[in-house]
């Protein structure tokens, strides 16, 4: 599970470098945001562009992460491709994330 | 009545992709699966919501049918008239009560980590049904199936 971190200001920006986050690489992506979000920092932002499937799995493992973050700092999303954006909509948990259409929306915008 | 021959012959072609139940094997089956006949004929969507619903029934089989051990996954596509007839069979634990789950979505502010892929599958799949003969679990569903222009 590849995964690319980098700050921009004061912004954590992680970058999923994989084409998919199902059932055989959740909890490898769970442990990965573990290590990488202990970095200081005030907003937290995955980009998910380059994932072009997310399965429940997948979602559960997103929501895990968001929840590591909690109360002090909010997960939020940029990038969701057709696929990501169906489950995210149809499981109606796009209502519990700040998502941005891309990253650059999200850089601009504070949460 | 003049017989459509072609439809016909098209109606009874069936595909089939066999995996054995683990994680790496499911995202490999469904990976040769999409790139395969019937799903690679249809649209960006259609293809998008098949991946999506047989992941979930593929998984759940990995996770709660075989829970206890491995076994063979076997999935059945078939391509009608804007349909696209599934049929997905393991020899893993019958469904508890040998019934479909209810798929109810979690409250989302819950902020739920599962639960969600019956939902799914309820929501975007149609004529679910689901039968245990001996050792054998069979589910079947449809999907849409509209052919991409391409």
């Amino acid at each position: 599970m590849q995964l690319k971190a980098a700050m921009n200001g004061t912004t954590l920006v992680i970058r999923v470098a994989e084409d998919r986050i199902d059932a055989a690489g959740a909890i490898q992506f769970k442990e990965r945001m573990r290590d990488l979000i202990q970095t200081p920092c005030e907003r937290v932002i995955l980009d998910l562009s380059p994932v072009h499937f997310l399965d429940s799995s997948g979602l559960g493992a997103v929501v895990a992460v968001m929840k590591l973050l909690a109360p002090d700092r909010k997960l939020e999303l940029s990038g969701l491709t057709p696929t990501v954006e169906k489950v995210f909509r149809l499981t109606r948990m796009d209502s519990v994330f700040t998502i941005h259409p891309a990253l650059a929306e999200g850089l601009r915008n504070a949460g | 009545m003049p017989v459509d021959g072609a439809r016909l012959i098209e109606m009874r072609v069936e595909w089939q992709f066999h995996m054995i139940s683990d994680s790496r094997s499911v995202r490999d089956g469904l990976q040769r699966a999409l790139e395969a006949e019937p799903l690679c004929l249809l649209s960006v969507d259609d293809r998008s919501t098949a991946e999506i619903v047989l992941a979930e029934v593929l998984n759940n089989i990995v996770e709660h049918a075989y829970a206890a051990g491995t076994g063979p996954i076997r999935l059945s596509l078939a391509l009608g008239e804007g349909v696209l007839n599934c049929r997905i069979e393991d020899e893993g634990a019958a469904m508890p009560g040998e019934t479909l789950p209810a798929g109810r979505l979690p409250n989302p502010a819950d902020l739920p980590e599962g639960g969600f892929g019956w939902h799914l599958i309820r929501t975007l799949g149609h004529q679910l049904s689901y039968r245990r003969s001996g050792s054998t679990n069979q589910l079947r569903f449809s999907l849409p199936a509209e052919r991409s222009g391409r």
